[in-house]
């Protein structure tokens, strides 16, 4: 065993480091990992973190550094994505139909919610819609309610948070902040 | 670009439509929302009406055409709709009810409509709600972020498992079986006797390729006892097993 005295980094190496291991990660990465990686502690991985977000805000470059799915992720900037789309040969991907959308809505803000409860909120079954976001991934099964006839309950996934780009789910904004808007038609 | 994005959508101007499918059959189409509550939202809309003092009598009768036109649906849609025409129809009776004009009582009478509304404010806010969502992801669409890098975690290549083993020991064992075998002697080798000889050929060799070393055997019986030890050693022993291409040969490496 090597013994070698550490020398404690500096704080703009921390932030290089954070950048480094963001850039590679392939999911967003969350502060947990990149400090037990660095083997500093949170708070430091947290404000070199910000200070490599602001470093982005600042460079207005092709790059965003943001939190999205309880992660750190590096991506292009929405302005570019003409061109980002041209070099990758990619199209935007087939939207989700507004019936899936509005089944995911309730799921969103009623999480865990039953397929009864969904029904009750929609005024119309919800199957096929269920069964596209499921094969979608973007909700999964949160077992079952203790009621008659023991219910599956839904709840958003991962994978909704990263297609939605959110941080967390109290980043949707709150359901009552629609009830203004409904009552204005 | 050949297509401009559409970044909101209004559920409000989808117009319900009836369309001829085929023949002898209707269809009703409400955008893609197909639900009694739509269907009351856009009358609602269509009467210009307060969604607090629906005019239930006007936005009954209109309902009601809707679903005549529907009798020619399939009966699973058509139900939900039918339940929401006898809420109406009640709604309204119970509207045309006289009142007592007692000021008391007007104070504690429900609104038999309230339900209604309330249901309706709830699905409304709901549909809002799918429409942030809509925009958010055509937003999220025009983001993108790095692909995967190749990692040993990641990469096939060198996750050989359990499976990969029998299949590259199949294949030798298939080939083993078109080779006319003359066995004049039958030779015993033992489990022990064969990881001796495995673990000896690891370590002088770092890396052994198991197609190599599975050829090596003549019976039937010396493969099996071969991949026997071969499993052994996996699990007792430091070794790597590695494959570079699928199904191609694996090679069993000291860590």
């Amino acid at each position: 065993m090597e013994v070698e005295e550490k020398q404690p980094r500096s704080i703009s190496e921390i932030v290089s480091i954070t950048e480094a291991l963001i850039f590679v990660a392939d999911e967003p990465i969350t502060v947990k990992t990149l400090a037990d990686v660095l083997e500093e502690d949170k708070e430091t991985i947290e404000a070199a973190v910000e200070e490599l977000k602001q470093e982005y805000e600042e460079r207005e470059g092709g790059l965003q550094l943001r939190e999205i799915a309880g992660g750190w992720q590096i991506s292009t900037r929405t302005e570019y994505h003409e061109e980002v789309r041209k070099y990758l040969k990619t199209r935007p991907n087939a939207k989700l139909s507004l019936a899936a959308l509005e089944t995911l809505a309730v799921i969103a803000y009623k999480q865990p919610v039953t397929v009864p409860e969904i029904l009750e909120i929609r005024g119309v079954q919800s199957a096929s819609a269920i069964k596209t976001l499921l094969d979608k991934k973007l909700i999964t099964a949160k077992g079952r309610k203790e009621t008659v006839g023991r219910p599956m309950m839904y709840g958003t996934s991962k994978d909704f948070l990263l297609q939605f780009g959110l941080k967390d789910l109290s980043e949707l904004p709150s359901i009552e902040d629609f009830e203004d808007l409904a009552q204005g038609m | 670009m050949e297509q401009t994005e559409q970044l909101s959508f209004d559920f409000y101007t989808e117009k319900p439509q009836i369309t001829r499918e085929s023949r002898d059959e209707l269809k009703l189409h409400l955008g893609e929302f197909n639900g009694p509550l739509d269907l009351l939202l856009y009358l609602i809309k269509q009467e210009q009406a307060n969604i607090f003092d629906i005019p239930i009598a006007r936005i009954t009768d209109e309902y009601l055409k809707y679903v005549r036109l529907m009798k020619h649906l399939d009966i699973s849609v058509a139900g939900d709709f039918l339940v929401m025409a006898a809420t109406l129809i009640e709604i309204k009776s119970k509207m045309l009810l006289p009142k007592e004009i007692t000021e008391e009582a007007e104070e504690e009478m429900e609104d038999p409509r309230e339900l209604l509304v309330r249901q309706l404010l709830e699905h409304q806010k709901f549909k809002n709600a799918a429409q942030m969502l809509y925009e958010r992801t055509t937003v999220e669409q025009a983001v993108f972020s790095r692909g995967k890098i190749e990692s040993d975690e990641n990469n096939a290549e060198t996750n050989a498992s359990v499976f990969d083993l029998l299949t590259v020991f199949q294949k030798i064992l298939s080939r083993h079986k078109e080779e006319v075998q003359m066995e004049i002697e039958r030779e015993e080798i033992t489990l022990a006797d064969m990881l001796k000889t495995l673990k000896k050929r690891i370590f002088e060799q770092k890396e052994l390729s198991l197609l190599e070393f599975f050829e090596e055997m003549h019976t039937r019986r010396e493969l099996v006892t071969a991949f026997i030890a071969v499993l052994e050693i996996v699990r007792t022993e430091s070794v790597r097993l590695r494959q570079t291409t699928t199904f191609g040969d694996i090679i069993l490496k000291k860590i």
